[in-house]
């Protein structure tokens, strides 16, 4: 493996950067992905049957908690690529330890929010509108979901192998898919929530 | 019992007892062959563990070809039922699950898997590679598409086929009027094998932007290559919106949301508006390869570079973009009003310019040339005025007013047959035959290659040309039947009797693999059809690292000038390459995810979790898992080289 030292190391081998572009392609895939569930919640936001709308069962507490912890935990991550990038090893485990933490305290958010929207009557089933609340956000949730495990075994390779080109390239992509979630948070934010309180 | 029971085939007939029993006796010949043989270690080390973009190539073009049997089974039973009016050789269900599946298979299980076939052996090969950018996530591609395939082909002898069409609109494919598992299966086998093909999107594009050989600037690119780009490209835009889709149609069929219903909020037009937004860019992730197949064929047996490099590339990626913008015309007639009906309308027929603009290029080329009649050059020759004839009913289509008169009419069928198979098929037919030396070493049977190609075109012609007839007389399609009073018969018959004609066309094209493997000569050199790009340059068969040293490229067409104008191709020496290593982690992934499927399909839920425990835990020992490849010596290759130099000069 030829390594280019005067390139930062998550970028150093040959590899390594047709994984970071291919990860930008992925994302973009994933931004149809997300634009699409936007499309249809757009489309079936006021499409409530017999079921409560948006207004009636958003709580405004938990949501800005949850933005709170999410976008937090991309500051985290951004502190966490720059400890790599100056070659602190420990700096990196403990900011990408914070930033699963964080991520963590949004998922427990998030459950206890599908509880109450489950106990008030918007379960899965009850409307179109439910349906693509549900969707929208769960997959948003499944995303963090798999990220947090992500990040947890990147961290465990950190501790075992240090910083070499290997696992800075995994941090890196990871924390652009930690951003990536974070953009999107902000559209379900503005879009979802805070539009639908109005 | 009861658990028994919903695993049987809800509407039984003969002819599905009949296949049954096939296709148990054909599973069971080969278990026993390769046992018999002793292949199995063979077929695990060299066939379902590699990484080889060949070899993966390869393998989709079996799965092709096997999908290509099963959907034409499919379509001559269709032709045999409307031969004559009120005709009983299948009844109703079984006629919607025949024209369902022979949709999804053509268009998912055959003709995507035949371009991934080109994609994977050709483009590495075209941009001077040694492989893909990920050619372990190439492997899960396959065998996502594999497993995905298998999946939706179970159907048929576990549970039910699907029956909502090929299009599955809801509320048909709903609970309430789609009872049986039919639909999903295909909700679920569509959506592994896409996911698949969202993996080979990403991984082309990152291959073809960032290892092309030095020298190759993007518009030295061959022209397949270009095309493969475009496609992969609306692949990595177009299939999230599928993924999407389908998971909301799963949900509503299996936990009861109301996304497509027609209570409760849910909207069925949604479906029809996510189906084509990713549906019609669809077509051009087929129609753009073939493009690019032709290209590359007719600018070799004119022996002229290709006229209008750049409005080619400019064309290509004006269509990509016109695609995204056209979905509506699948619905004019359901009412979504006078002005997204005309803006549709006027997107539609402006795909024809760039279209116009490729063909004269073809013409062009043409025009001058010494033109040489291989059997890849006449599919090529021929496809000009056959694509063409579709390419206009498909802007008499585009008229929403009159779209009313051809809406959901055999015109309609003869139409987009019209496009798909002089335009997709015959490329891929032109293809196979135009690159079966570079991947087997020896040339299929040329006499027997014309006589199928002029087997296809009459019978293709005899099949389609009537159903335009019928169609603008009123037949509807996907109606299992009509009265003799309609006059429709005699022009169906004609069909039936084409339709046999394509069969005999293809049934020649498997006699002439046979024939070819038995007979055909072995002596042949690396560039048998003196053509002018990259793949040719290297030996035949390729060695599994592609070139032994990377070419250096100067123009489009850089074997061409090192052939006619001695630029050297492949200056410098040899130096160890370095490879992947082979792993079976694709392979069991597959099989993780078949398994999910097959226990969505039928909620059997403790299956489903174990399966995606077993896919997540193999995800997680992919990520710890350390595994740099391995290289290949200086000696080793020289090795190689003298032996194929050997072989054939």
């Amino acid at each position: 493996m030829k390594v280019d030292n005067s390139l930062p190391l998550e970028y150093s081998t040959e590899e390594n950067s047709l994984k970071i572009l291919g990860f930008w392609i992925f994302l973009g895939a994933e931004i149809m992905l997300f634009a699409t569930l936007f499309a249809t919640y757009f489309t079936m936001v006021h499409r409530t049957g017999s079921g409560p709308t948006g207004a009636e069962i958003f709580e405004i507490a938990p949501v800005l908690m949850e933005t709170i912890l999410l976008l937090t935990s991309s500051f985290t991550i951004g502190l966490g690529i720059h400890a790599m990038r100056i070659g602190n090893k420990k700096a990196t485990m403990v900011f990408f330890l914070i930033t699963l933490l964080l991520g963590a305290g949004f998922l427990s958010f998030e459950v206890s929010e599908f509880i109450h929207y489950v106990h008030v009557g918007a379960t899965l089933q009850t409307s179109g509108f439910t349906a693509i609340l549900l969707t929208t956000l769960g997959t948003h949730g499944l995303h963090v979901t798999f990220g947090f495990f992500w990040g947890l075994f990147i961290l465990l390779q950190i501790k075992k192998r240090g910083l070499t080109p290997e696992t800075a390239n995994k941090s890196f992509i990871f924390s652009l898919y930690w951003h990536f979630l974070d953009v999107v948070w902000i559209f379900i934010f503005s879009f979802i929530y805070l539009k639908g309180m109005m | 019992m009861d658990f028994f029971k919903q695993f049987a085939v809800p509407h039984p007939s003969f002819l599905i007892y009949a296949s049954m029993v096939g296709i148990g006796l054909t599973m069971l010949a080969i278990v026993v062959g390769i046992t018999y043989f002793k292949k199995w270690g063979y077929l695990w080390k060299e066939w379902l563990t590699t990484v080889d973009h060949k070899r993966i190539g390869i393998m989709y073009l079996l799965s092709a070809l096997l999908m290509l049997f099963r959907g034409g089974v499919d379509a001559i039973m269709m032709r045999a039922q409307l031969a004559l009016p009120d005709n009983t050789l299948l009844d109703s269900e079984h006629y919607n699950e025949v024209f369902t599946t022979h949709g999804v298979v053509m268009i998912l299980f055959m003709a995507m898997p035949f371009i991934m076939f080109f994609f994977n052996f050709l483009v590495p090969l075209q941009i001077g590679a040694r492989d893909v950018a990920f050619p372990r996530l190439n492997a899960i591609s396959f065998w996502l598409f594999f497993m995905g395939m298998g999946l939706f082909n179970l159907s048929f002898i576990i549970g039910g086929s699907p029956d909502a069409g090929w299009t599955s609109y809801f509320p048909l494919a709903g609970n309430e009027f789609s009872t049986s598992v039919g639909t999903n299966y295909y909700m679920i086998a569509i959506q592994i094998a896409g996911l698949g093909t969202l993996m080979t999107g990403i991984n082309f594009m990152t291959t073809i932007l960032k290892m092309r050989a030095p020298g190759m600037s993007l518009m030295k690119m061959p022209m397949f290559t270009w095309s493969a780009f475009i496609a992969n490209v609306i692949i990595v835009f177009a299939f999230p919106v599928l993924t999407v889709a389908l998971a909301m149609g799963t949900m509503d069929r299996l936990f009861g949301t109301n996304f497509f219903t027609t209570a409760n909020g849910g909207m069925d037009m949604m479906w029809a508006n996510l189906f084509w937004v990713w549906g019609h860019p669809e077509v051009y992730i087929l129609i753009l390869p073939a493009f690019g197949l032709y290209s590359e064929i007719i600018s070799t047996f004119a022996r002229r570079n290709l006229y209008g490099y750049k409005s080619m590339v400019a064309s290509m990626v004006l269509i990509s973009l016109l695609s995204f913008f056209v979905w509506a015309h699948h619905f004019f007639t359901m009412g979504q009003g006078p002005v997204s009906n005309s803006i549709f309308s006027i997107t539609t027929m402006a795909i024809a310019v760039p279209t116009g603009v490729k063909m004269f290029n073809w013409l062009f080329t043409l025009w001058k040339g010494k033109i040489v009649f291989t059997t890849p050059m006449l599919y090529s020759v021929l496809f000009i005025p056959l694509f063409t004839l579709g390419g206009v009913t498909g802007v008499m289509l585009a008229m929403s007013a009159a779209d009313y008169q051809y809406h959901n009419t055999m015109f309609l069928v003869a139409h987009f047959h019209n496009v798909i198979i002089p335009g997709v098929v015959y490329a891929m037919l032109a293809g196979l035959t135009y690159y079966w030396p570079k991947m087997f070493g020896f040339m299929l049977n040329e006499k027997i290659g014309k006589w199928t190609v002029w087997l296809l075109s009459i019978g293709f012609v005899l099949a389609f040309i009537p159903m335009y007839i019928t169609g603008l007389d009123g037949q509807a399609r996907r109606m299992y039947t009509y009265s003799e009073s309609t006059g429709f018969g005699p022009l169906n018959m004609v069909a039936f009797f084409g339709a046999g004609l394509m069969a005999v066309g293809f049934v020649l094209l498997v006699y002439n693999i046979y024939y070819s493997t038995r007979y055909a000569s072995r002596d042949i050199s690396n560039d048998p059809w003196d053509a002018r790009s990259l793949e040719w340059a290297t030996h035949t068969p390729v060695p599994e690292y592609n070139f032994a040293i990377t070419p250096k490229v100067n123009s489009t067409q850089a074997f061409w000038d090192s052939k006619k104008n001695g630029h050297e191709l492949f200056p410098g020496k040899l130096e160890k390459i370095h490879m992947p290593n082979n792993s079976g982690l694709p392979f069991i992934m597959g099989c993780a995810f078949f398994g999910f499927g097959f226990a969505m399909v039928f909620s059997m839920w403790p299956i489903a979790i174990i399966s995606l425990i077993g896919l997540l835990a193999c995800l997680a020992y992919r990520s710890f898992e350390k595994d740099h490849g391995r290289y290949i010596s200086v000696e080793e290759i020289e090795e190689t080289e003298a032996k194929l130099r050997g072989a054939k000069k």
